[in-house]
Parts: structure tokens; sequence; C-alpha cells
């Protein structure tokens, strides 16, 4: 065992060792979360050993299509990404808000939500870790915080994966969200496998991460192996299954609210939410208040909701956006544009959850790309040709 | 605190199996809360003790099927003060109005020795189709946690939280893996109204679509996406389509769309 490194410093983990770094963090007591094979896909969940990982699992994904597939090599993080995004613990599905009753003297609340869990994430990409700095900023850096998330966020140990294969569905890089990891990590690993070879690169983002690297055993990494770590996500970010040109998007966006496009969308489009629910940067909730039968305990939960439910625009009289096409119209606009309005960035880290996760397929940069090549703005310049 | 009048609460059965009166019976625990805040007053499937109309809450169950029927929702929905239809049989005509689809008599000669006594009308039609409903609950069976739901809103005189949207939403909220893009598994979920939690894609099952349609379904891009992408024939669309809630608008225009076209 060696002396704890320094932040920024780069070290090697040999495969052999891995399990050390999961033992720090149980012994930190950190309810450790990474990949695990469930159901077919390679999905987030509690772990307590490196034999937890998808050793030598791969996915294949598309437009509605995802496959787990077998690698050749036994690869612990060879996979590109989850069905579900890191969204689904800093900012829970479902959630009890507070208890109440009713006394004699009045309506008094008896219990606030859970104390949230503290977790270590294991294997967060460059494009997810992106989507938690786009959260943070909706729910803890703006007017109202909302404490549920900030104690998750806080208190989260994160340990991130440096991609060593873009998938289909990917174009993080037309998003400026990876597949490099650049900041926000306690840890961040790039996995070299070789076929006498197996180990991590590691970069040290924090002090805290430096301490837990401390109880592992490590070695500097040669500038050598750095450049070959280096070499390896450059290489992934040539490899994007798709890319989405932002140029001039917002306007893009604003100009073609009424493109014929969005109509052919509409056809297409199940209104099903899906997109919604596993895009990581989507954070819209509702909330239900129940009573017990006497209506003298009262307890208010919340939700993940979506814009593609109609109650979600529900106003006296009716739903404002009843049509399928105004519905995705208001996501991809959303992500795209009123959120630069709204938060200063795009809402879209490139992840292509919402390609892979639509039941028919539909492609937000291949909608992009329809609408910028019959943009209103080209079409008018053309005509007064 | 001022001691209220219990609302009278009735049971009615029509055409169905009786599983969605079995769902109140079912609650247990819960079954004593409502037992305290209602009057049981007529609900042959829990107790012979009656008590005289009118009834402030009616719960039907069951499609009309009979003449006989059809006249007698009139009757209790001249009793109720409200009326809420449980079950996929009450708010959608239930499997049994497969025979809409065909001629009942081909299947009362196939079904009954003696075809003679039997005497039915050529249709099952829901509830709503015959009187006024003021809730309709879906599912078969429904969800008794949604059943004492709807009761407790009525009790306190607020609307039910009942979602419509998706089924999809369920298996996103609970972490089912989608069994569609991720097993290509053909699921009625995308189309299929909330409420039964997403149990079936839970134990790797496609939806079938036991809560009918939801609000804005989209059948013809989910139909069309399994012929072309899952390769599903054309008579297995017009079989999912035809389940508890064939005669739901939404999915018998889809049968009925394939079946045209064959
Ligand atoms: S919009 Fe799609 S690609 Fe972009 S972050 Fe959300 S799920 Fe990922
Ligand atoms: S796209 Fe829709 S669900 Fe997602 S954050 Fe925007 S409004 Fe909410
Ligand atoms: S774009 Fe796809 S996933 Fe999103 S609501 Fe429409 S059909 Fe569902």
């Amino acid at each position: 065992m060696s002396s704890t490194p320094n932040v920024g410093e780069h070290v090697i983990v040999k495969r052999a060792d891995f399990e050390q770094l999961l033992d720090a963090l149980n012994a930190r007591n950190y309810q450790i979360v990474g990949p695990t094979v469930q159901e077919k896909a390679i999905v987030y969940d509690e772990i307590t050993s490196v034999n937890d990982l998808p050793i030598g699992w791969t996915d294949e994904q598309d437009k509605g299509r995802y496959r787990l597939k077998r690698r050749a090599d036994e690869a612990l993080f060879g996979y590109v990404i989850s069905p579900q995004s890191w969204k689904k613990f800093l900012h829970p599905a479902s959630l009890r808000l507070w208890q109440a009753e009713q006394t004699d003297d009045g309506f008094h609340i008896t219990e606030t939500a859970p104390t949230a869990p503290q977790y270590a994430f294991i294997g967060v990409r460059a494009c997810e870790l992106n989507a938690i700095l786009i959260q943070d900023r909706v729910f803890m850096h703006d007017t109202y915080v909302d404490p549920n998330y900030q104690s998750r966020r806080t208190e989260a140990f994160i340990m991130a994966v440096n991609c060593g294969q873009a998938g289909n569905t990917c174009f993080c890089s037309s998003m400026n969200a990876g597949p490099k990891v650049s900041a926000g990590f306690d840890l961040a690993l790039t996995e070299i496998i070789e076929p006498d070879r197996h180990e991590f690169v590691v970069e040290i983002g924090t002090e805290l991460g430096a301490e837990v690297m401390g109880e592992v055993a490590y070695q500097t990494a040669s500038q050598a192996v750095q450049e070959q770590a280096e070499q390896i996500v450059t290489e992934v970010a040539s490899q994007m299954g798709r890319l989405l040109d932002t140029t001039d998007i917002k306007a893009l966006m604003y100009r073609n609210f009424e493109h014929p496009e969005w109509e052919n969308i509409g056809n297409r489009c199940l209104t099903c939410a899906n997109c919604t629910m596993v895009c990581p940067t989507c954070f819209c909730t509702t909330v239900e208040d129940v009573t017990d039968l006497t209506g003298q305990q009262a307890e208010r939960h919340r939700y993940w909701d979506s814009c593609f439910n109609m109650e979600f625009s529900y106003i006296h009289g009716g739903s404002v956006r009843s049509s399928n096409k105004a519905r995705y119209r208001q996501w991809m606009t959303h992500k795209l544009a009123t959120w630069v309005d709204q938060f200063g960035t795009l809402g879209c880290v490139g992840c292509g959850r919402c390609i892979t996760w639509c039941p028919v397929g539909i492609d937000i940069t291949e909608e992009v790309a329809t609408i910028r090549k019959t943009d209103s703005a080209l079409l008018t310049r053309l005509r007064e040709k | 605190m001022l001691k209220k009048h219990k609302p009278k609460l009735a049971v009615w059965k029509f055409a169905s199996c009786d599983g969605c009166q079995l769902s109140l019976l079912d609650c247990e625990d819960e079954l004593l809360a409502v037992a305290g805040a209602v009057e049981i007053a007529y609900f042959p499937e829990a107790s012979r003790a009656t008590m005289r109309p009118p009834y402030d809450l009616s719960l039907v169950e069951g499609s009309i099927t009979t003449a006989h029927d059809a006249e007698r929702i009139q009757d209790i929905r001249r009793v109720s003060k409200s009326l809420i239809t449980i079950g996929a049989c009450a708010t959608a005509g239930g499997i049994q109005s497969l025979r809409n689809f065909a001629d009942v008599q081909d299947f009362i000669n196939i079904v009954y020795a003696s075809p003679e006594y039997i005497n039915t009308l050529a249709t099952s039609t829901p509830i709503a189709t015959h009187v006024f409903v003021d809730y309709q609950l879906r599912g078969c069976p429904i969800n008794k946690m949604q059943l004492v739901e709807v009761i407790n809103a009525y009790l306190n005189g607020r609307k039910p939280n009942i979602a419509s949207h998706s089924v999809c939403i369920e298996c996103k909220r609970r972490g089912t893996t989608c069994v569609m893009v991720a097993h290509g598994t053909p699921c009625l979920g995308p189309v299929t109204h909330a409420g039964c939690g997403a149990i079936c894609p839970a134990y790797n099952r496609g939806c079938y679509g036991c809560f009918g349609p939801m609000e804005t379904p989209n059948t013809s891009a989910l139909s069309t996406q399994w012929h072309e992408t899952l390769g599903v024939d054309k008579d297995d669309i017009i079989r999912v389509f035809r389940g508890f809630n064939a005669f739901a608008e939404e999915f018998r225009k889809e049968s009925d769309y394939y079946e045209s076209a064959k």
C-alpha cells in the first residue's frame, strides 16, 4: 500500500486490486451503486463486490432497440450506457415528501421525507456527469433548492469512467458533453484491457478521491500510459453513432415552431413519455396528496411526470398541449432552445437514451437534421432568390 | 366532531366474472376501514343483509348483455346518487364484447347444448352506453388500491388520484427495463392506461392492455412498429387488440382496421 496521491495525479490500479476500491468505499458506509446485468440489460443497481459488475458484457443500441451481448474479453466497463441514468438515485421516481395528521387543534406535519442514502456511483460516464451538472443547476442553483436532491447529491461519491467505445445512438461529442470526463468526479477511470494486461488509469479529482485511493494498491502512471489512456477516449470521440449540428440551434427551433415536420413526428409519437423518463436531465414531477378514509391522516407524494402527459399542461378547461405534435415539440424545444433561456445551457448531453428507449425509434438527431434541411429561414431565402 | 351520516354503498353485478367485486373483499385491512366509513347497504357477494334504496354510491361491475339488464341498470341509476363502474366489463364491455365482432347466434350454437333457452342481446356494451356514469375505474381486474382510492376520494369530496397516462411511466418509475426495446417483445404498454403498476413487463411479458386505452393512444404507430420491426403478423395484431378491452373505441378501431385490410 502506498501513500495518498495528489489531486490531479494519474495512477494505475491493477484489475486484481479493483476490489480494494469498493472495499474502501464500503468501509466509509457508502451505498455502492454500479452497473449490473439484469433482465438482459446493464442496469445501475446496488453492488457489493466486483463480481456484481457486468464482467465481459456489452450492449448494442440503435433506435428503439437494445441488446445485451457477450464481449470477447473480461472488461468491467465494456458497455456503453444503461437504460436509466443516475437520475433515479439523485432525483427518485417516487418520494413521500411528508405525512400529516389533523387533530382538534389543527393540521400538523408529523414526518418529512426519509433521510437520503449516501451513494457511491461507480461507472458514471462523461455525458451522465454533465447531465448531473445540468440538474444541479435546476435543483440547487436557483431561488428554490430541492433539499431531497441536494442531500443526495452533496453526499455522493462519483467514480467516473471514460468511455472505451461509443454506442450507435451516442452523440455526446456534438453536445460537448463527452466522451472524456473532464470535471465533477472524485475519481475518473480509463480501463485498459489487452491480452496480458488489465488495469485502470485513475485520475484523482478531489481530496476525498485521493483519500480513498490512499487505501488501495496503486502505482504512479507513466507519461506513456497516460497517453495511451488519452488515446482510447480520443478514438471514441471519432466513433459517435450519431451527430447533432448545434449551430444556431436555439434560433433554429424557435423560427421553425410551425414546421410541418412536427405534424409528421406527431403521427409517429406514442406520447408514451419513455424519452422523458430515461432522459438524465428531464426533471419534471407531479405531487399527489392522499388521505386515509377518515380524512385525518394525509401524505404528499412526488412522482416523475412528463410533458407527454395530458395532465401536465392541464389548466382550467383542458390541456394546453392536447396534440401529439404539440407535446413532442414541447419536449424537443425545451431540450434544445427554451432550456437555454431558462438555465443558460442546452438540456441535452447526447447520451442517446431517448433514441434507444423510444419504442418506435424516434430520433432527436434525425429530427433536428430534417428541420435544418427544410429550415423556414432557408426556404424563405431560397424563395426570394 | 359531528357524527356524519354514513354514505350507503351498493355493489351491483352485470355480465362479469366477479373478479372486480372480489378485489373489494380482497382489500383486507382497508376493507375494515371502508366498512367503517360507509354503510354497506347492498353487496350480495359480501352480505345477505340489504338496505332499501336510495344509495349514495353504487359500484357497478359487468357489462350489459341482456334486455333485462338493460332495464335493471336504469333502475339502479335512478336510485344511486353517484355511480362508478368498476373493471373492463363495465367500462368497455369486457372480453364478452368479442360477440360484437361476430354473430352471437354462432357462439350460442357452439357453446350451449340447448341454444333455445338462451335469451341474450347481440352485443355486450359498457354501462356508460346506457346511463350516465360519474367515474369509470379501469382494469381487468381493477387494482384494489385504486378502488379504495376512488371510494376515499368520493368520501372526502375530491378528485381521485388516478393517472391516465401510459403503462411505460409505471415501468420507468419502478425501474423495469423496456421489454419491447431490450427483448423485442411486443408490448401494449405505450397505448395502455396505467393502473396495474406495470406487472407484466416486470415479469418479462408484454403488457396485455388490461386497463384499456390510455388518454391519447397512438395505436396505429405502435402496431406499425410491431409489424414492420418486430415482425408481428397482422392476425396477431387483431388478436392482441381484441382482449378484455376489445370494444374500447381506440382498440376496436385498430383491430377493425387490420381486419378490413385482410
Ligand atoms: S434528450 Fe435524449 S440524448 Fe439528450 S440527454 Fe436526454 S435522453 Fe440523452
Ligand atoms: S422535456 Fe418535458 S419532462 Fe423534460 S424537463 Fe422539459 S418539460 Fe420537463
Ligand atoms: S418520442 Fe418516442 S419515447 Fe418519446 S413519447 Fe414519443 S414515442 Fe414515446
